[in-house]
């Protein structure tokens, strides 16, 4: 595709156009935005787990220096916050959907729940108002642990009289059981899929503001997905008609799955907008972004895998509970059913694959989707139990792999749990892996090792994701209360530079860049002439967002086909003005040219052609060139590939070093490959950070502990190393690009290989596992205790 | 309410704040320079650290008063006009930034680094970056832009 003068096509790792404005400081984030005569929010939280709510008194507040209004719960009465999947438990009956009130309704159920909003002419004023507030609580039982809020009450909504949202299952439970049974090893593991938070780094924000003149809203906000927080805010909740709210999500400081969801922030605030007449600001500090985004994982599960006497795998059952938090966020049902559960034969040719999922209401911050979402948590299981069934029955952590792979000509491949894969080679990025891991000499790195006291060990994890998030039909099919199509227009004009409207958001992604080389390439102009516009519902026709790895599986697509009918319609065009039939004329390098022949135009002259239409073909197109693609994929993508974990660990310490870190992923086309490699940094950063590093906790009162960036351990600079990148392009068969998607297989594939690792270096100390985060504390007990096994 | 004044970016300013004012919010509100960004509340991430008398700071953690009669250079004080300063540059040749939240704070710690210690290894660059977290990047390419800027300005 690339042509020989533009060197900003597909395939070229062009510099981001993005960077200058973040660079110099011109980003415009929504805290960066004021309005006129702008008000500023402050949110009375809950400090409570739970407890009722006996009365709230805000009269010394409402006198309280610069306030403007104050809101509680008895005040909004509107719709709840609605969730977007509907799961249906095995026996038939629709899951338990607790009303999710922006503000709290005579209870609070999560540490951090709104108790109250306080407007005022500064924050400063506001917190102070605030502070003086006075909410007289009832302490109820905080509901902490999912096994035992499964048991019965207290329960965290009295109203359904269970703390059970759903008890889902897929697959074929009986042939399981009796394929199990049947095998002549079975590996048995317990999995802890340890609590995070996002944590992306610029805090959730938003203002909103009320048009009396036109009765519109406007609300800026920090979303992934601004034309499905409108629909949602509009439709569900504030009984707005979409063309009435304006919903703009301007530069986003990372979303990882934090900013897909429609929040009671928002929404309080947007309400409170036509109340007062004013706009409002709302800044979350970190301390509240703790409490408040929707933390991610959080599963325990028992796990049982079949082999039969060669080592081949008969059977996988797994039992899973997921917590839900206090209240079902917007898309929390999906995450540990079909975004989890579907992903559980892996790269494997396991025959029969049965799962349950509980998920279960506490008094904590609403889980939900963060990146990866479900799909780490069945790699990390998989990839567990794999080696651990490798060590149990003496296999070679390679030969397990490649003996039970699904082998490169089995595509198309129907899985036993739901999915179909349309291609890979999962043999090739695990051999292309293990070379630039140098695994060959990993027996002299770990003699040297040895030789200073410390214990090295190599950590496989073969790995698949889906992604391109989805079909609509399918997703319908299973519950999915919205189409997951995108949208994309390309608007020409008469000069021959092009504007895109996309659906897809960027928020560090670097679509600005991407979107362009795509149009760039495909049009034949510089990738100077073209401008990705995103993140506006008052520009872009519709959208459904940036999550699932799908920018450029549906975005770009939709992308592509847009532009595709740009060239149709100017083919068309060209053929007129060149008197020559539409068929003899041939697109290439930006010109349109009558084959054979020296008769050709440029495409700048065909656009300003297409808008100054003296000699235009009216009898059969309209004037102009802006064209619109909506594009819903006739499946997922499947990304898959092979990461490699090498550690030391100081057994004095427990102090884990990764050493390398080598990650292959087969994500099919590469649009940029400076992007892609980027991309695959961050998300195997923020799996070596789950592995390690972070985990959030509760006490048994539902108080978070881990609820400042001094007791969440993030990722630093000094925890990573430099990581080795291969990508493999196996194509996507059922998108033009040929593109899989690549933004979560750094965070889906490198947890496992990390414990593995660990797991590895200690083996033979009698270490079987270490749960995580492994931190220095974790990998020292565990190597005391089996010292005195 | 105190009166305080500055020099920022090589111009003289002043205004009128309150005690509590902190040097960020002086910076982003009152002067409207909103490259500086706040990413926490525990002086951890390092989204605001700007320079205050040629030192890198945390200007989340300084009050406005406290930097009376100080030279601040902040993110928009450092490209000459379109033309980036050498460590932007670099960030932009290596990919060194992505969301661009955390790349302001990230970038005034980098040149700090430099100013302190015009060739260092890799193990100093990541130890140095302690105080500011990207959650983006895996700081592979942040490592890499500040290798670059370091050989390019000469170090």
């Amino acid at each position: 595709m690339p042509d020989g003068t533009i060197h900003t096509g597909i395939g070229a790792s062009v510099k981001r156009v993005e960077d200058q404005r973040f660079l110099t400081g011109k980003g415009n984030y929504t805290d960066d935005i004021n309005r006129p005569d702008q008000t500023y929010a402050y949110m009375l939280r809950s400090p409570h787990a739970h407890e009722k709510i006996i009365s709230i008194d805000a009269s010394n507040a409402q006198s309280s220096e610069g306030v403007v209004a104050i809101f509680t719960g008895e005040d909004m009465q509107v719709g709840g916050l609605p969730c977007g999947w509907q799961i249906h438990s095995e026996d038939g009956s629709p899951m338990h959907e607790p009303p999710h009130p922006a503000l709290a309704q005579g209870k609070v159920r999560h540490v951090g729940d709104q108790v109250a909003v306080v407007i005022a002419d500064t924050l400063a004023n506001a917190k102070s108002a605030a502070a003086k507030i006075n909410v007289e609580y009832e302490a109820l039982a905080p509901v902490m642990d999912m096994k035992a809020a499964e048991a019965g009450a207290p329960f965290v909504h009295e109203d359904i009289e269970t703390n059970k949202c759903y008890d889902w299952g897929l697959g074929d439970k009986d042939a399981v059981e009796k394929a199990l049974a049947e095998s002549d090893h079975v590996t048995e593991i317990d999995i802890v899929n340890n609590r995070l938070i996002p944590n992306a780094m610029e805090p959730r924000a938003a203002i909103a503001e009320f048009n009396e003149a036109t009765s519109e809203y406007t609300v800026y906000t920090t979303s992934q997905n601004p034309h499905v927080i409108r629909l949602l805010m509009g439709a569900f909740v504030l009984s707005l008609p979409e063309h009435k709210l304006r919903v703009i999500a301007p530069d986003v400081g990372g979303g990882f799955g934090s900013k897909i969801f429609l929040y009671a922030e928002e929404t309080i605030i947007t309400w409170a907008s036509q109340k007062i007449g004013r706009p409002i600001k709302w800044t979350a500090e970190r301390s509240e972004s703790f409490i408040t985004d929707a933390h991610g994982r959080d599963h325990i599960t028992h796990a049982k895998l079949g082999l039969d006497a060669d080592g081949n795998f008969t059977a996988l059952k797994v039992e899973t509970y997921a917590n839900m938090g206090a209240y079902l966020s917007t898309f929390a049902s999906s995450v540990p059913t079909y975004l989890y559960a579907t992903l559980l034969a892996g790269v494997y040719k396991t025959p029969v694959i049965y799962a349950n999922v509980r998920a279960i209401f506490t008094n904590t911050v609403p889980v939900d989707a963060y990146r990866g979402a479900g799909r780490p948590e069945a790699s990390y299981l998989l990839e567990r139990i794999v080696d651990k069934a490798a060590r149990e029955t003496g296999l070679d952590q390679v030969d397990i792999r490649t003996k039970n792979m699904i082998a490169p000509d089995a595509f198309p491949y129907q899985t036993p749990v739901a999915l179909a894969y349309d291609s890979g080679d999962y043999q090739a990025t695990l051999a292309s892996a293990m070379k630039l891991a140098n695994v060959e000499s990993f027996g002299e790195r770990r003699k040297l090792s040895e030789s200073q006291g410390k214990k090295r060990g190599l950590g496989y994890s073969t790995y698949i994701e889906a992604c391109g998030i989805a079909p609509s039909a399918v997703a319908g099919a299973l519950g999915a209360r919205a189409g997951l199509y995108e949208s994309a227009e390309v608007r020409v004009h008469p000069t021959g530079s092009v504007t895109v409207f996309t659906g897809s958001h960027s928020h560090g992604q670097g679509h600005e860049t991407t979107f362009a080389q795509i149009v760039s390439d495909q049009l034949g102009i510089p990738i100077e002439n073209i401008e990705i516009n995103h993140g506006d519902t008052g520009n872009v026709q519709f959208g459904m967002g940036t999550y699932g790895s799908r920018s450029l599986a549906v975005g770009g697509e939709a992308l592509l086909r847009a532009t595709n009918k740009i060239i149709d319609k100017a083919k068309k065009i060209a053929a007129h003005c060149l008197e020559a039939s539409v068929d003899d004329v041939e697109f290439k390098d930006g010109n349109f040219t009558v084959a054979g022949t020296d008769k050709t135009m440029a495409f700048g002259e065909v656009a300003l052609t297409a808008y100054v239409p003296h000699n235009f073909p009216h009898e059969e197109l309209e004037p102009g060139l802006d064209e619109t693609a909506f594009y819903d994929p006739a499946n997922f993508t499947f990304p898959g590939g092979c990461h490699i974990c090498e550690v030391e660990v100081d057994p004095e310490t427990g102090v884990t070093e990764v050493v390398n870190f080598t990650a292959v992923d087969d994500i099919g086309r590469v649009i940029n490959p400076m992007i892609v490699e980027g991309q695959v940094h961050g998300g195997v950063a923020q799996g070596i950070g789950q592995a390690l590093l972070e985990g959030c906790n509760y006490d048994s009162e539902g108080q978070l502990l881990t609820g400042s960036y001094m007791d969440y351990t993030m990722p630093r600079a000094d925890d990573v190393p430099n990581f080795v990148v291969g990508t493999q392009s196996t194509l996507c068969t059922h998108n033009t690009l040929g593109v899989k998607g690549v933004g979560e297989v750094g965070a889906i594939g490198s947890p496992p290989a990390v414990i593995n690792a660990i797991v590895d270096a200690l083996s033979d100390l009698g270490v079987s596992d270490v749960s995580m985060p492994a931190t220095p504390a974790k990998v020292w007990g565990a190597i005391q205790s089996a010292k005195t096994a | 309410m105190p009166t305080v004044s500055m020099t920022v970016n090589g111009q003289k300013v002043s205004g009128e704040v309150e005690s509590r004012t902190l040097l960020v919010q002086f910076l982003r509100e009152n002067l409207r320079l909103t490259g500086t960004h706040v990413g926490c509340d525990t002086s951890q991430c390092g989204a605001c650290v700007v320079h205050v008398n040629g030192n890198s700071a945390k200007s989340c953690t300084m009050l406005a008063v406290q930097a009376m009669n100080a030279e601040i250079t902040t993110i928009e004080g450092l490209a000459d006009g379109d033309t980036l300063h050498p460590m932007q540059e670099a960030f932009r040749n290596n990919h060194g930034l992505q969301c661009g939240f955390c790349t302001p704070g990230m970038v005034m710690s980098a040149l700090d680094l430099l100013n302190k210690n015009a060739s260092p290894s890799e193990t100093e660059i990541r130890e140095w970056l302690e105080g500011n977290i990207c959650r983006c990047t895996g700081y592979h390419n942040i490592v890499k832009s500040i290798k670059e800027a370091a050989e390019s300005t000469g170090g």
